[in-house]
């Protein structure tokens, strides 16, 4: 796919990413809706195929969620400067790209946990600050147990998707109770999944 | 008149402990990093202990951006100010970034084969699984919770109910059982200081 970005549309894209990112409450995935809306639906700059490859990627190789972030403005930049095939100013224009998302989304919530962290871990000893932290542990320890639970139980099909609730189920007896290495668990799933048992 | 409160064996040495620390770990997070943290930060560094961790994650989880990026910023910039934090945070991305470009280019058109889709299903399965165990692991930390052990595990079983059953909006449950929470344990706080 091929489009034309000007200037004026640059900044749209950084202004938008600027704005998504005070957004992102609870990971970088909430803001996917929208980033698809955006691209995808309105301005036409990315294709459908790369926004969904995107997130797939980006959850495939090591690193935090946010990289679909990157990966996204990659592919916004390739298709702007001809792809891979225009060589180096192709690559460039897409690097371009990450740069524009990526600090885009980060600069405005990474100003504010900084600035915020700082005040609250100088007033740790606030009745306030305490009350939060104490309050907030049991609801921040089930919503991972939650996550889990939905990341799992995202597969409708109980007759063809059980093997992968075994598969979390066991993932999460083992991490729980031994010190294997994680990416020894993650390579075992991989496999299976490239064998196509689960 | 305090709570009783771990303090954490270890911290990082300086800038370039951040760096490379978060470097490291970053590159060991498939489908997300917070197993991975968990794991290096507590239990193999020790820079927190796990009340400090889930303390640390609670905040990192209200504000907006990506936990792990708001974990980042925290621990940096706790230990080193804002130079910490930079530190903390491109040690984070720096790396991935390079990474996932150069799969990016090297797998284009692999990524929607039917190979490369079991191997997401599957590390998906098992990341999946990782995070339960974390959140499982950290129930432990509860136990010097200022509102009691038992109130802990019914605020986290509404919680559970609310997001994992429901699936109602995480908005509306952190904003509805979050200040019911605090304001309960600010109570718990003020009663134990008073005793």
């Amino acid at each position: 796919m091929s489009i034309t970005l000007t200037l004026a549309d640059w900044g749209a894209l950084f202004l938008h990413f600027i704005s998504l990112s005070l957004l992102a409450v609870g990971g970088a995935i909430t803001t996917a809706p929208d980033i698809h809306r955006y691209l995808v639906d309105e301005t036409h700059w990315l294709s459908d195929t790369q926004f969904t490859s995107s997130i797939a990627l980006a959850q495939g190789a090591p690193g935090p969620n946010v990289m679909f972030i990157a990966l996204v403005g990659w592919n916004v930049g390739l298709n702007a400067g001809g792809g891979l095939a225009a060589g180096w100013p192709g690559i460039a224009l897409a690097l371009w790209g990450v740069l524009i998302t990526m600090v885009g989304i980060m600069i405005p919530s990474c100003t504010l946990t900084f600035v915020a962290t700082q005040w609250a871990h100088r007033n740790r000893e606030m009745l306030a600050v305490k009350a939060f932290k104490g309050g907030m542990a049991p609801i921040v320890i089930a919503l991972l147990i939650a996550t889990g639970w939905l990341l799992t139980g995202n597969h409708e099909n109980p007759a063809r998707d059980w093997p992968l609730w075994v598969l979390a189920g066991a993932t999460t007896l083992i991490v729980w109770k031994t010190k294997t290495h994680l990416l020894l668990l993650l390579g075992f799933g991989a496999l299976l999944g490239a064998l196509g048992w689960i | 008149m305090t709570t009783p409160h771990s303090v954490a064996p270890n911290a990082p040495q300086n800038k370039t402990d951040l760096f490379v620390s978060f470097t490291v770990l970053a590159l060991q997070g498939f489908g997300g990093v917070l197993a991975v943290v968990q794991r290096e930060l507590v239990e193999k560094k020790q820079w927190l202990t796990p009340d400090e961790f889930v303390e640390d994650w609670a905040v990192a989880q209200i504000l907006p951006g990506p936990n792990v990026v708001n974990l980042s910023l925290m621990i940096g910039g706790r230990h080193f100010g804002l130079p910490g934090a930079l530190a903390a945070l491109s040690g984070l991305l720096l790396a991935p970034t390079v990474l996932v470009l150069l799969i990016a280019i090297a797998v284009a058109g692999f990524a929607d084969t039917p190979v490369a889709q079991g191997m997401l299903r599957g590390m998906g399965a098992v990341s999946a699984g990782l995070i339960a165990a974390v959140g499982i692991k950290l129930m432990g930390a509860l136990k010097n919770n200022p509102m009691g052990m038992l109130t802990c595990i019914g605020m986290g079983a509404l919680t559970f109910i609310a997001i994992g059953l429901l699936r109602l909006p995480l908005a509306w449950v952190l904003l509805s059982l979050g200040p019911l929470s605090c304001v309960w344990a600010s109570h718990c706080i003020k009663q134990r200081g008073a005793a």
